[in-house]
Parts: C-alpha cells; structure tokens; sequence
C-alpha cells in the first residue's frame, strides 16, 4: 500500500513525518489535511500523533525512530518530550541525545533490526542508538555520502537507496542490512529519497509528484503489495543467500 | 605477492522517473527523451521578432537608433537578429544560421542551437527556428529628406568682384577634389555658392577644403532652431560664410605703401598673374613677384584699380628685351621671375591703328611671347578713371600709360570654341546664375588653355562630338595654346544596346 501526499503544497513527507511500524509522528501544520492521510491509513493500528521538534516542523529530519525507540535531539523542549512521551505507547523507550550532528534523521537510517549511521556520529551516541532502538549499528556511506539518513530508507522488508549507489556498494550495504536494497528516486526524480517518502512494513507516504513508475518501484522492494516480488528482489537474492551462508 | 585488482565500479541502473526505461542515474534522473517533455530551455527566448528597415536607404535599424547595412543572410544581418532575441544570454548559443526564406516574404528565419542547464546539473541542447517579421520604417535621414528639412549646416561663399570666373575655376577645384560629394544640395544666388550639408562636421570639411584651395576668410555663425531644458539638447542650424579675396585673376591692384614695402619693396601697381590659396603679384616693369596670402589681404584689404572687364587690345609696334645687365636692382629687393623676360615694348591701340602714329611705350613681362605685329590685351591706365587712395598718394609720374597683361591669341571666339575638343563638367545645371554660355566662362575655358599649370587643378574631359583637328590651316600661330590629348580624361558613357530578340 502506498500513498501519495503533500505536506502543504510541499512534496518533501519525509521531513514532515516519522513512520515506524508501532507510531507515527506526524508536523503541526496549518491544515490538518496531510494528518487526515496519515489518519486515515494508520489509526487502526499505530497512534498518529502530532509532535514538534525544539519548535520546528522538521521533525522527520531531527529525530530517528523504530518500533522500540525514539530518539530526539538536545534541541528538544521538556514540554515536547513530555508530550511525546504521553502519547506513545509504553514500551516505546524515547531518548533525548546530546549528538553535535543534531539532526538525528539526516545522519542516522534504520528499521528494526539495523541502523546505518554518519560515520563522524559520537560514540556514546552510537551506544544510546544500540540501547534505546535495540539494533544493531554500521557506520556506512551511501554512494559516498555521509548523510546516510537523508540518502536511504530502509524498512524491515527491504530498502531504498540513493541513485547513484553502484551496484556494489548496494550488494555490500544489503549484506549488511539482510534486506533485499534498490536504487531509486522519488517526487520525479528527488535523489533525497528519506526527505521524499516514509515507510514502515506495511505502508509508504510519498511525494506528490512521485510518478507511477517510482511508486511501483518503491511497492516491489518495501514488498507493500501482494504481487510478486519484482525482479528486482531475486536479483538481491543470490547475494542475500550467500552472505548468509 | 598478490596484485590487489581495483574491482570496476559498475553504475547501478535506475528506472527513469517518467517512462520507466533502464537508464544510468543522472542529475535529473529522467531519460533524455523524458527531459526534452519535461523542460524547455527555449522558453525564455521569444519565438518571433519584429526588424525595422528603411525601404528609403535599405538599412536596418539596430536599436536604440543606428542604422546599418545588411546583405540577406550575412554575418551583419545575423548579428542585428541575435540582438533583438531576449533571454539568449540565459542559455549558451551554441550555432546560429540563416534558414532560406523568399526575399519578398518580409521574413527572415534564424535556426538556433542552444544549451542550457536544467534541473539542478544536467545540460541538455536544444535547436530551434526564431521567425522575424520585417517591418517597413523611414529612418530618420530618409525623413528628413523626405520632409524637405534636411540641412542642419550652411556655407555660404561669397566673392564680391566683378566676373565669376572665380566660382568657374572653384567649381573645377571641387569637382577634381571631390569635396562636395556630403553636399546636400547646391544653389547658385548671387555673387557665389551656397552649398548645404547634414551636419557642421562636413560643412567645416568644405570650409577647410576652401581655405586651403582660394585665399579667403570665413564667419562662423549658428540659430538656435529648438532646445530642450530637460537634457540639455540644442538644435542649431550652423552657417558659415565663407569671402573670397574680391580680386580676380589679371586684375591691376594698388598696394598700400606699407605693404608693397614689405613684400620686398615692390612697386604699388601689380599685375595678379596668378590665384591660389595665394594672391600672386608681380611688377611687371621689373619682373619683381610677391605672394600674398589671405590673411595678409585681409589686414590691408586694398581693391583692384583695373579688371579684366577693362582689357583694351593692343597691337605690338617694335619690342625690345632688356638685358640683365642693364636692369636695375636694389638691396632688399623681392624675388624676381625668371620665366618672364623683361622688355621696352612699343604699342598702338588697335583700333587706332593707322589713325595716328604715336607709339605708346611701356615694359612688360611679356618679353618672351610677344613680337612686332601681335596682339596684346593691356589696361590704359592714364586714361581710365580710377578711384582709389592708395593710386592717388602715387606719384603720378611713375606710373605707366599701359599695363600689358597677355597676349592675345583671341581673334575670332567663336572659331576657337569650335576648335575646343574638350569640355568641363559642371555640379550645377543652372541656367541662370552659372550659366555657361557667357563670355566669363568662354574667357576662363580660354585661360585654361593658356595656363598649363592652372590645368594641373582642374579635370579635363574629351568632347566625343568633336574631334581632334587634324589639319591645322585654322592655325596661323604656332605658339596657339592648346591642351594635348594626353591632359584630358575619357568620360564615363553607359550605352545601353539593344539586344535583338532570338526567336
């Protein structure tokens, strides 16, 4: 299942939203419609809650999350924790750091299992990470870029890398992560792909000018419908087989 | 040791964002054929343009106001058609071209090939064809000329003397130079020229021309036509009047004491025997030359006591040259001409002759021409009646009965303009005042002919309907002037012939 949405007139979600597969953290906007989208899918199942950042809308870009944790930046006012902390469900361990790279989001990209991080990011940062979002973490580039947060999305059914990602990084990096990775775009060919869309196992939230072919492409490797896997998967399979053996 | 093999990079391939084809990750991340659809780097350019032409002059205009010339389809043309294009220096012209249009279309077709960035990194070319549409309009010199308001700069030339042979022989001098090929237009008034131009920077080029080919004095004067306050712009009509020295060619002239002392003690009464931008002068009793120029002239300014109008013919009695060693000189004296021979020449009236036997004597610088039984055309200056102070402080004692200027070759006029196989070209056909067919200018055609080096300033075209003389019999004097064949120019003659239809 994917969607398309805007964030007041803004295709970039993804600095706008944090998805992970038990909250959602959604900005305060001056419309509640990009809320409403987010509603709509997720209310059934995960608590959306509207949140902000050290007074900034760019929570997406701040804070990192999965399904164990949340962490936030020192930026972050007692008041906002506090609010956030009521509203997510109790055993979601939420955590303030003291990081000089304070946007968490940009430096750091995880699902549940493996987080990939800026390889300039604090030690003691790194050991909160492991603790707080219980993963297990890498210090990676993608396609040599530092900012690994703001250059991949990864979910526990696969990931999205940035384009220009050679085929061996993706192999080296999938190995990794043990999900099947692509190289793609979103919003009409954004290479920012974590600023473009969020996802988690069983929805993604993307730009509004993300085209049709970048939504099938995001759908076949997060694996978000019941067809078949793409070629693009079993292709990934020969490594993921033999990394793991 | 084991050789480390740097592993070959291989680029991954995306989807491109639009169509979906396989293609290598680019800055847009789209396929070039996605590219083309979504951008157009053509768009700030316009696609159509408009080009003023003057159908008057055949100039384009290339704004804000200069007007040029330009062939269809040259480099001239095409630079003006890239100027008028806005928003070509936001992308990179890469070639420019003329596309073939119908000369009579009133279009012109510029193929462009550009390039220009897009989105964030990629560079993508693009060619395309701008129309223009030419439009018709007078430019501004057209206009004027059309509105009969085109001269903005006046020289007027002015001789205040008794014959226009002057004006004949400056007519001649421009002509030959050229210099009146920026005149607007020319018109005869009387006693000179006026001859009108665009601007003052071509009306001071003839005034300078004319300053340096006639002694003469100009006045420099302007009206104000139209001003505006708020930019500080007059508009003037300029006129320059030009005067010309009121003294002809063979002409007696006066001089002021104090000046025939200083142009090396010269006797007072000279004959001219020559204009340039000089006044030439010489005595004729001793043969004594001096050079006057315009300024000079002008700080004494003294008139001609006799004019060619005056001539009397003479005929030669007994002539006797006068041997260097028995002519006087003085210290201090001027330069004294050698190409004229000094002589007591013994003369009769013409008319008179054989009435009464009273030889007039005088000397004259017409030693070397003149023989017993010739003709001579002299001022009498005992019985004329001349008004001038400068002649009346003279002892009267000094001064001679006849003042002999040339020889006569004219017996029969109109037998000698028949003989002329050549003729002058004029700028002017004016009937009435430069005239042509007076006995000023047959007397300036005559002294063209006696005056080699006065043919030196002056062009000299063949007469096609006379020929050149073959027989001679019409001459009785050998030493009658002619000019040569060689002096004369062929005149330029476009026949247009009929070519005869080949059925």
């Amino acid at each position: 299942m994917s969607v398309r949405v805007q964030f007041e007139n803004n295709n970039e979600v993804g600095v706008f939203s944090k998805l992970t597969n038990s909250y959602c953290l959604v900005a305060i906007g001056g419309s509640e419609n990009f809320y409403s989208v987010f509603e709509a899918e997720l209310a059934e199942t995960i608590p959306v809650i509207h949140a902000s950042v050290g007074g900034c809308r760019i929570i997406g870009r701040l804070c990192v999350g999965n399904k164990n944790g949340l962490l936030v930046p020192h930026t972050t006012t007692d008041t906002e924790l506090q609010h956030i902390r009521n509203s997510l469900p109790d055993k979601v361990k939420v955590q303030r750091i003291e990081e000089r790279l304070s946007a968490l989001g940009n430096v750091i990209s995880c699902n549940d299992h493996v987080a990939l991080v800026h390889p300039d990011l604090d030690r003691e940062t790194e050991e909160i990470l492991a603790d707080t979002l219980n993963v297990e973490v890498f210090r990676q580039t993608v396609a040599s870029n530092v900012l690994v947060g703001s250059y991949s999305v990864l979910s526990n059914q696969g990931g999205l890398v940035h384009p220009k990602t050679s085929i061996q990084d993706q192999d080296e990096l999938s190995s990794l992560l043990q999900v099947p990775l692509a190289a793609g775009t979103v919003n009409r060919g954004s290479e920012v792909i974590a600023a473009g869309m969020v996802v988690n196992d069983w929805v993604a939230f993307c730009g509004m000018d993300t085209t049709s072919t970048e939504l099938s492409v995001i759908e076949s490797v997060f694996k978000l419908n019941d067809a078949s896997p793409a070629a693009i998967a079993s292709t990934m399979r020969a490594s993921l087989i033999e990394s793991m053996s | 040791m084991e050789v480390l093999n740097e592993p070959v990079r291989q680029e991954t391939m995306i989807l491109c964002c639009i169509c979906g084809i396989a293609i290598e990750p680019n800055p847009a991340n789209m396929c070039v054929a996605c590219l083309r659809t979504q951008t157009d780097v053509t768009e700030s350019i316009p696609k159509q343009a408009t080009i003023h032409f003057c159908k008057g002059c055949e100039r384009y205009l290339q704004p804000p106001a200069e007007w040029i010339h330009a062939a269809l389809e040259s480099r001239e043309l095409l630079t003006l058609c890239l100027k008028r294009l806005k928003g070509l220096n936001r992308v990179k012209l890469i070639d420019a071209g003329f596309v073939w249009t119908e000369p009579h279309s009133m279009r012109l077709k510029v193929k462009l090939t550009v390039q220009a960035e897009v989105m964030s990194g990629a560079i993508l070319q693009q060619v395309f064809i701008v129309e223009y549409t030419i439009n018709h309009q007078m430019c501004n010199d057209c206009h004027r000329t059309e509105a009969k308001d085109y001269w903005r700069a006046l020289v007027q030339v002015r001789q205040r003397a008794t014959n226009k042979k002057t004006f004949y022989y400056l007519e001649q001098l421009i002509l030959k130079y050229k210099a009146h090929e920026q005149t607007l237009g020319i018109k005869p008034i009387h006693e000179g020229l006026d001859f009108f131009y665009t601007n003052e920077a071509t009306a001071r080029k003839m005034v300078d021309f004319l300053s340096s080919v006639i002694p003469c004095r100009y006045d420099h004067s302007k009206k104000l036509i139209s001003h505006d306050i708020h930019s500080n712009i007059y508009n003037y009509k300029f006129t320059y009047s030009v005067e010309i020295v009121p003294i002809s060619r063979d002409s007696v002239v006066c001089l002021p004491k104090k000046l025939s002392h200083q142009l090396g003690g010269i006797n007072a009464i000279c004959l001219v025997y020559k204009i340039t931008n000089f006044i030439h002068l010489m005595d004729v009793a001793t043969g004594q030359i001096a050079e006057l120029n315009a300024t000079l002239y002008w700080r004494h300014s003294f008139n001609s006591i006799c004019d060619p109008k005056q001539l009397i013919e003479y005929t030669v009695m007994d002539i006797e040259q006068i041997k260097y060693k028995d002519r006087k000189f003085f210290p201090g004296q001027g330069t004294i001409s050698h190409k004229h021979v000094i002589a007591d020449v013994w003369v009769v009236r013409s008319s008179n002759l054989g009435l009464n036997e009273n030889l007039i004597h005088t000397r004259s610088h017409l030693g070397h021409i003149l023989k017993p039984g010739d003709t001579v055309l002299g001022y009498a200056l005992s019985e004329s009646n001349i008004n001038d102070e400068n002649f009346e402080m003279l002892n009267k004692d000094v001064i001679p009965d006849v003042i002999l200027t040339k020889k006569n070759y004219t017996q029969d006029r109109a037998a000698r303009r028949r003989m002329r196989a050549w003729k002058l070209k004029h700028m002017i056909e004016d009937k009435d005042s430069m005239a042509t067919d007076n006995n000023d200018y047959y007397e300036f055609l005559e002294d063209i002919e006696e005056d080699p080096e006065m043919r030196q300033n002056i062009n000299i075209f063949k007469d096609p309907r006379k020929s050149i003389p073959v027989d001679t019999n019409e001459l009785s004097d050998p030493s009658y002037p002619q000019i040569s064949l060689e002096e004369m120019l062929e005149d330029l003659a476009i026949d247009d012939i009929e070519i005869p239809h080949v059925i």
